[in-house]
C-alpha cells in the first residue's frame, strides 16, 4: 500500500458520522475511569454487600439456608434466582467490583505516567503575583535580596523540599516543592488493591475445602473420598491434594465449673499423630484453636467436636447387627446431641434407633435434663423401628437421618412407642425378638477442617502494601512554596518579601506551614521573640 | 491484690470515672449556656493567638478554642473561660481514672481487657476520651467538649447497666496474641471514627444552621471540614490494619478461613468502602464538604451497627463477643454419604 492509497481513507474515517461510535466509546471511558463513577461504584459495593449479612448464605452457614428457605417459601425462589443465598460470588456483586476494578486501572495507569513526568519536573516557577493565591504574607526585611533568596532556598531545602534550580539570569524567587511520594503513595495503594483481588480468586479458583468428622482413635488419610464434605473452587485438581494421614490419638477438653462461663469449654487439644508422606517419618502435634497445623500447602484445623457413644445392636439371631462408636450432633453448647443408629443387615428384622445423646444427664422432677457438656453421667436415649429402612434400594442416605417413610415404629407396653434409656454397661433386650442394644462407652469425636487456600501469601503482600501506600497518600503533604523578594524603595534598602504556600492535597492546614516558613525566613530570633 | 480486689476496683473506678465525666460535662453545658446567652460573638471567629502584624491576606488558622484573649472581656467571658478550663481539667481527670479502670480490669482477667462487649466499650469510650483529650491543642477541639464528654459518658453508662459482665476466661478462638493487635486497633479505629462522626455531624448542622445559637462556638466550616478529614486519615489506615491486615491472619489460624462474609466482616468491610468513598468524596467535585460529611455519618452508623446491632441480631456470627457461645463452630454440614 502507498501511502497515497491511505489518504482518502484517512479522510473517509474524519467524518463525523463515522466518528460518532467511537467518541461514544471515548466518552463513556471517560465516564468510567472518572473520580465520580468510582465513588458511585464504591457506594455500589458496599450497598451490594448488605443482602448477604441477613440472609444467610450458603457457603458460611448452608443450615442455616437451609433453615431459612423452609421457613419463607415465597420468598425463596425469587432470593434463588437473585443470587442472595450466594451474594459474594453472585453475577451482580462480581460486575461492581469488577467495574471497579476496571475504573480503577483506567484511572491509575494514565496517572502513572502523568506522576512519573511531574516527579522528574522542577518544581514550577513563581506565579506572577502571589497575593492572588489564597495563602500568602508579606513582610519587610533589612536585608538584601539575594540574601534573602539565598536564605530563603536554605530553609527550604532544610526542611525536605526540592528547590527550582538556579536559571542563568538573575533571579527575583525560589519555588520549592516537596511531597512527591504522595502520588506514589496513592498509586501503590490502589494498585495493591488490585494484587489483593488476584490473591483473593487465586484462593478461591485453585483453593479447596474440606470438613471430615474423626472419632477418636481413628485415621484420615487425605484423599476425596475420605471427606464428609467438600468444597472445591472451580479450578481445583484433586492432583493437589496432598498424601498425608492423620491419626487422632486423644482429645482433651477442659470445662468451666463456675464463673459467668460456667459451663463453658476451652484448652480443646486434639492430639495427633501423622505422615507427611506414605511411608514417612510420624510425627505428632497438639492442635488447637489458633494452633492450626500445616503440610506443605495444606492448612489443618480444629473446628469442632463432641460425642460418639459406643452402641452395639444385635439382631434377633444373637449376630453384631452394629456396633462401634456412633456420632451424635451436638445441638448447642451444653453439647445434647442427637444421632441415629441403622442396623439394616439385622436379621430377622431390620432395626434403626434415633435419639439423644446426654453427656451429664439428670432427672428433675420427672423431666430429663442436660447439666452441660462434660461427659459426667453419659445416658443414650433412642426410640426404636423397625420395618423397611430403604437403605436396600440403592439410595443413598445421610447417616444423621432415619427415613421413617416405610419404617414402623416398636411399641412399648404402655401402649407409646419405646424408648430405651441406657447408662455405659447396660443392655437392653428388644420385644418381639428383634435383637438387644448395648450402650458400652463413650468416645470423643472431632471435627477437622481440611484446607488449601493459595494466593494468600500475595494478598496478604497486597494488603500491607496497600496499607505502606495508604499512609504515604493520606500523610505525605505535598506543598509548594514560593518566596519572591523585590528591592525595597526607601532610601535604607532591604527588600520586600513575598512568600506563598499551596497544598495540593485539599487536606493541610495551609496557614500553619505558611507561618513556620515566615518564621524560618527571619534572620535574628531575637525578632520573632518581640513579636509574640 | 487478687483478681477479685482488682475487679472490685476496676468497677469503682469506673463508676467515679462516670461520675468526673458527668461533672465535666456540666462544667461544658454551663461554658456553653454563657456563650449562648453571650451577644455579639461572631461565630467561629478565628483569633488566631499570635497573628503577627505582618502577615497579610488569608491566613486561616484553626482556632476557635478557649478565649484566651479576655480583652473587652465582660463577666460572661470570663465564665466561658473558666468552665472551659474547668470541663478539659475534669475531663483529664476523668481519663486517667478510666484508665486505671482498663488496667485494673485486665489485671482482674490476667489478659488485655477487650474480651467481651463490656470491656470493648469500656476501651472503646476511653479511647475515645483520650484523643480528644490528646488532640485537644493539637487540633483546637475545645468546641467538641460537651459532644465528647456527653457521648462517652452515655456509653459508659450503657456500658454498666446493660453490658456489664463478671471477668471471665476467654472463649477459646478469642485466646491468642492477636486479641491484643487486633482488637486494639479495632477499638482505636472506632475510637477515632467515633470522633469524625461528631466532627462530621457538626459541619452539617453548621451548614444547615449557620448563625444557630448553640454553634456559635464551634469553627467555621472550612477548618470543620478539616479536622474530620485528619482524624478520618488517622483513623482509616488503622481500621485498615484491623480489619483487612489483623483480621483475616487471625482468621485464618482461629477459623481456618481468613475471609468468609461471615456478617461482622462484612459490615467491616462495609464500613471501610463507606470510608473509602468519604475519602474520594473529598477529592471529587460535586461531593466535597455536605456530602462528604453525610457518608462519613454513614460510616460511623456502619461501625456502630457492626458492634452492637450484629453481635445482638446475627445468630450466624463467629465473633463471639456478645454471648458465651458454642466455643467451637457447630457441625452443621450435614454429609451425604451412606
Ligand atoms: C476505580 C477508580 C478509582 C479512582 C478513579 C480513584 C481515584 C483516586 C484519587 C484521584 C485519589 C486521590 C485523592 C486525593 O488526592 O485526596 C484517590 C485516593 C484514594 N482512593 Fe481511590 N480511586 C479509585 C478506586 C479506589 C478504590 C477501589 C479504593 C478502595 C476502596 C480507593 C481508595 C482510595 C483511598 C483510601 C484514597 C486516599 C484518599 C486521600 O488521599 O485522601 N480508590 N483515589
Amino acid at each position: 500500500m502507498s501511502k497515497l492509497d491511505t489518504l482518502p481513507e484517512q479522510a473517509v474515517e474524519r467524518r463525523p458520522g463515522e466518528l460518532r461510535p467511537r467518541e461514544l466509546a471515548r466518552w463513556a471511558w471517560r465516564q468510567l475511569t472518572s473520580m465520580r463513577t468510582a465513588l458511585i461504584l464504591l457506594l455500589l459495593l458496599a450497598l451490594a454487600a448488605v443482602p448477604g449479612s441477613v440472609i444467610p448464605q450458603e457457603r458460611s452457614d448452608s443450615l442455616d439456608a437451609t433453615r431459612w428457605k423452609d421457613a419463607h417459601e415465597t420468598l425463596t425462589p425469587i432470593y434463588e434466582k437473585l443470587g442472595l443465598f450466594h451474594v459474594y460470588t453472585s453475577v451482580w456483586f462480581a460486575a461492581i467490583y469488577l467495574l471497579l476494578m476496571i475504573s480503577l486501572v483506567g484511572c491509575i495507569l494514565p496517572r502513572t505516567f502523568h506522576y512519573v513526568r511531574a516527579i522528574r519536573a522542577e518544581p514550577p516557577a513563581a506565579p506572577s503575583n502571589l497575593t492572588r493565591l489564597p495563602d500568602h504574607a508579606s513582610y519587610s526585611s533589612a536585608d538584601a535580596p539575594d540574601v534573602v533568596l539565598a536564605r530563603a532556598s536554605t530553609v527550604l531545602k532544610r526542611k525536605g523540599y526540592r528547590v527550582r534550580a538556579a536559571g542563568p539570569g538573575p533571579e527575583d524567587s525560589v519555588s520549592a516543592e516537596r511531597g512527591y511520594l504522595r502520588e506514589v503513595g496513592n498509586l501503590v495503594f490502589h494498585l495493591s488493591v488490585l494484587v489483593v483481588l488476584v490473591g483473593f480468586a487465586l484462593g478461591g479458583l485453585f483453593g479447596y475445602r474440606g470438613g471430615v468428622i474423626l472419632v477418636v482413635g481413628n485415621t484420615f488419610s487425605n484423599n476425596l473420598t475420605q471427606y464428609d464434605d467438600f468444597d472445591p473452587g472451580s479450578l481445583f485438581s484433586a492432583s493437589q491434594m496432598e498424601d498425608f494421614d492423620i491419626t487422632v490419638k486423644d482429645f482433651d477438653v477442659e470445662w468451666l465449673q463456675d464463673g459467668p462461663r460456667q459451663g463453658m469449654a476451652r484448652g480443646f487439644n486434639a492430639g495427633l499423630t501423622y505422615h507427611e508422606t506414605q511411608g514417612g517419618p510420624e510425627k505428632s502435634y497438639d492442635l488447637r484453636v489458633n494452633h492450626p497445623l500445616s503440610i506443605g500447602d495444606t492448612d489443618l484445623f480444629l473446628i469442632g467436636h463432641g460425642y460418639a457413644p459406643v452402641l452395639t445392636v444385635r439382631d434377633g439371631e444373637g449376630n453384631v447387627a452394629s456396633s462401634g462408636p456412633v456420632v451424635f450432633l451436638p445441638q448447642g453448647p451444653d453439647f445434647f446431641s442427637v444421632g441415629v443408629v441403622k442396623a439394616p443387615f439385622a436379621q430377622p428384622q431390620e432395626i434403626a434407633l434415633e435419639g439423644f445423646f446426654y453427656p451429664f444427664f439428670a432427672n428433675v422432677d420427672g423431666n430429663p435434663v442436660n447439666v452441660m457438656g462434660d461427659d459426667l453421667n453419659p445416658v443414650v436415649s433412642m426410640q426404636v423401628w423397625t420395618g423397611d429402612l430403604g437403605l436396600k434400594d440403592g439410595v443413598s442416605q445421610s447417616v444423621y437421618l432415619l427415613d421413617k417413610s416405610k419404617a414402623t415404629k416398636v411399641m412399648a407396653d404402655n401402649g407409646r412407642q419405646l424408648r430405651i434409656d441406657l447408662a455405659p454397661g447396660q443392655t437392653v433386650t428388644l420385644p418381639d425378638g428383634l435383637g438387644t442394644v448395648s450402650f458400652e462407652s463413650v468416645v470423643p469425636w472431632n471435627r477437622l477442617q481440611v484446607s488449601q487456600t493459595p494466593g494468600t501469601r500475595i494478598a496478604l503482600t497486597g494488603v500491607v502494601l496497600a496499607l505502606v501506600g495508604l499512609l504515604g497518600s493520606l500523610f505525605l503533604r505535598p506543598r509548594r512554596v514560593w518566596v519572591r523578594v523585590r528591592r525595597a524603595d526607601g532610601p535604607a534598602g532591604g527588600s520586600l518579601v513575598e512568600v506563598a504556600a499551596l497544598d495540593r492535597s485539599g487536606g493541610g492546614d495551609v496557614g500553619v506551614v505558611l507561618s513556620k516558613v515566615v518564621d524560618a525566613l527571619q534572620p535574628v530570633p531575637a525578632d520573632e521573640k518581640e513579636k509574640s | 491484690m487478687t483478681n477479685a480486689s482488682w475487679e472490685a476496683l476496676s468497677n469503682q473506678a469506673v463508676a467515679a470515672c462516670g461520675i468526673v465525666y458527668f461533672l465535666a460535662l456540666v462544667a461544658h453545658l454551663v461554658e456553653w449556656s454563657a456563650v449562648i446567652g453571650k451577644r455579639q460573638r461572631v461565630a467561629g471567629s478565628a483569633e488566631s493567638a499570635g497573628s503577627r502584624t505582618a502577615v497579610g491576606g488569608g491566613v486561616a488558622l484553626a482556632t476557635g478554642g478557649p478565649a484566651a484573649t479576655p480583652g473587652d472581656a465582660g463577666e460572661r467571658t470570663h465564665r466561658v473561660a473558666l468552665f472551659a478550663r474547668l470541663g478539659i481539667l475534669l475531663t483529664t481527670i476523668a481519663v486517667v481514672v478510666h484508665l486505671v479502670a482498663l488496667v485494673s480490669r485486665g489485671l482482674a482477667a490476667d489478659r488485655v481487657p477487650w474480651g467481651n462487649m463490656y470491656e470493648f466499650t469500656l476501651a472503646g469510650t476511653f479511647v475515645v476520651a483520650g484523643l480528644y483529650v490528646v488532640l485537644y491543642r493539637k487540633l483546637a477541639l475545645a468546641w467538641m467538649a460537651p459532644l465528647v464528654v456527653g457521648f462517652v459518658t452515655v456509653m459508659l453508662m450503657i456500658a454498666v447497666i446493660w453490658l456489664y459482665e463478671g471477668v471471665a476466661p476467654l472463649t477459646e478462638a478469642l485466646n491468642s496474641p492477636w486479641l491484643v493487635i487486633h482488637v486494639m486497633a479495632a477499638i482505636l479505629a472506632t475510637g477515632a471514627f467515633t470522633l469524625g462522626g461528631i466532627t462530621s455531624a457538626v459541619y452539617l448542622a453548621k451548614a444547615r444552621w449557620p448563625h444557630a445559637q448553640v454553634l456559635a462556638r464551634t469553627p467555621a466550616l472550612p477548618v470543620l471540614d478539616r479536622v474530620s478529614y485528619r482524624i478520618h486519615a488517622f483513623a482509616f489506615p488503622v481500621w485498615t490494619f484491623a480489619v483487612l491486615i489483623t483480621g483475616p491472619i487471625w482468621a485464618h489460624q482461629a477459623w481456618s478461613a481468613y475471609w468468609s462474609w461471615d456478617p461482622k466482616e462484612v459490615w467491616a468491610f462495609i464500613t471501610w468502602v463507606v470510608y473509602a468513598a468519604y475519602l474520594h468524596a473529598r477529592a471529587t467535585a460535586g461531593w466535597k464538604g455536605r456530602n462528604a460529611a453525610l457518608l462519613a455519618l454513614v460510616g460511623v452508623a456502619t461501625l456502630w451497627f457492626n458492634f452492637i446491632g450484629i453481635n445482638y441480631f446475627s445468630s450466624t456470627s463467629q465473633h463471639s463477643y456478645a454471648a458465651p457461645q458454642l466455643a467451637v463452630v457447630q457441625v452443621v454440614d450435614t454429609p451425604s454419604m451412606s
